[in-house]
């Protein structure tokens, strides 16, 4: 039995500790916001928050999970407010969506860590996130729009 | 004890003071003594000059540290490389100040504690890092003579003795460059052959050859 604290919740499951942490999510506690794209590290859809990091479940064992911290794109934040979901449905972001969760994980990561992020800031941060609709412009405008909001407190 | 001056003034002799400050300082000066006698015998071991045996060693170093395995997270770039080919890594991660990455792309995020059954999936250690932007001990391009001084200035070194130079020999990172995961080539000689050339350079002088 393993114990994980995810979105603030706790759960304990009875899994094989090398079972990839987004299955776990997926399959076992029904959290099917984050996406499964390559797994093998590659695309971003994956990606949650492990102790504020943003961690690519698909490669990320479950054991390494264990009592640490978790957030999905389903506890980013309490009324789906964050910031940066604000933004994205304001400049209606996504195409088909698939990869917008894992966007919009890394780009917190981002905003967590950068206030104000510049063109490069943003390119350097989400080149791990592959948009195969080709929403980069979007997003980039999206991530300045919520730096705005966050600087703003709106 | 009372001592009376000439001048008639009495002065009390401290005698326990005296002896305490006697025993410290002989006790200062034979470690001083054991001390010295200890740094004599490790530059002993570690300096028996032979210029021609140390390059020869280096030479074996140089081929190891130039392959893919060691030098694609030396960059002369602040993005790793990648592959056997050493190809500039995918998604173009970043060094960063400490060498960790940055934002959303910090190398733990992808590089689990250790390795991953499967082709192509991320290696892994526990300290998976590039070098620190302060110091970023570039191995990508250098000449045998570059790399060689390089290693041996603590400058460019990571603030390394020779002697912790030996003991990096037994890095877990270092090691990890044997152990890459499925299908990854390993350096052209195994760990032990490495660490005893390492060594060897290293304890016969650590001569960098030409150029």
């Amino acid at each position: 039995m393993i114990t994980l604290n995810i979105n603030k919740k706790t759960f304990n499951v009875d899994v094989d500790p090398e079972t990839p942490l987004l299955w776990v999510l997926r399959d076992v506690i029904n959290l099917v916001g984050t996406k499964y794209g390559c797994g093998m590290a590659q695309c971003g859809a994956c990606v949650v928050h492990l102790n504020g990091e943003a961690v690519r479940s698909c490669v990320t064992r479950v054991s390494r999970a264990a009592g640490q911290k978790v957030v999905t794109i389903e506890g980013l934040s309490e009324k789906n407010d964050h910031p940066l979901q604000k933004a994205w449905i304001e400049l209606d972001v996504p195409q088909c969506g698939y990869c917008q969760s894992g966007q919009i994980m890394s780009a917190a990561v981002l905003l967590r860590e950068n206030k104000n992020p510049t063109d490069k800031d943003i390119d350097a941060a989400m080149a791990g996130n592959i948009c195969r609709c080709g929403t980069y412009l979007r997003i980039r405008d999206a991530i300045k729009l919520a730096a705005d909001k966050q600087r703003k407190g709106i | 004890m009372k001592l009376h001056s000439k001048f008639g003034k009495t002065y009390f002799l401290p005698i326990k003071t005296i002896a305490v400050l006697s025993i410290f300082l002989s006790v200062i000066v034979l470690m001083s003594f054991s001390f010295k006698n200890e740094s004599t015998s490790t530059k002993n071991e570690i300096i028996n000059k032979d210029s021609v045996e140390s390059v020869k060693a280096f030479m074996d170093v140089y081929k190891v540290l130039m392959s893919p395995r060691c030098m694609n997270c030396h960059p002369s770039g602040d993005v790793p490389l990648q592959g056997d080919d050493s190809h500039i890594h995918t998604m173009l991660p970043q060094r960063g100040k400490d060498g960790k990455g940055i934002y959303a792309m910090k190398c733990m995020n992808c590089h689990q504690p250790t390795n991953l059954e499967g082709l192509n999936k991320p290696p892994g250690n526990p300290n998976w890092h590039l070098p620190p932007a302060t110091m970023k001990m570039v191995f990508e391009g250098r000449t045998p003579g570059q790399l060689a001084k390089q290693l041996i200035n603590p400058k460019t070194n990571g603030n390394k003795t020779l002697q912790q130079l030996i003991e990096h020999a037994d890095d877990g990172l270092v090691k990890a460059g044997w152990d890459m995961g499925e299908g990854r080539t390993v350096p052209p000689m195994s760990h032990e052959e490495f660490k005893k050339a390492w060594i060897t350079w290293i304890k016969s002088g650590a001569y960098a050859p030409k150029p």
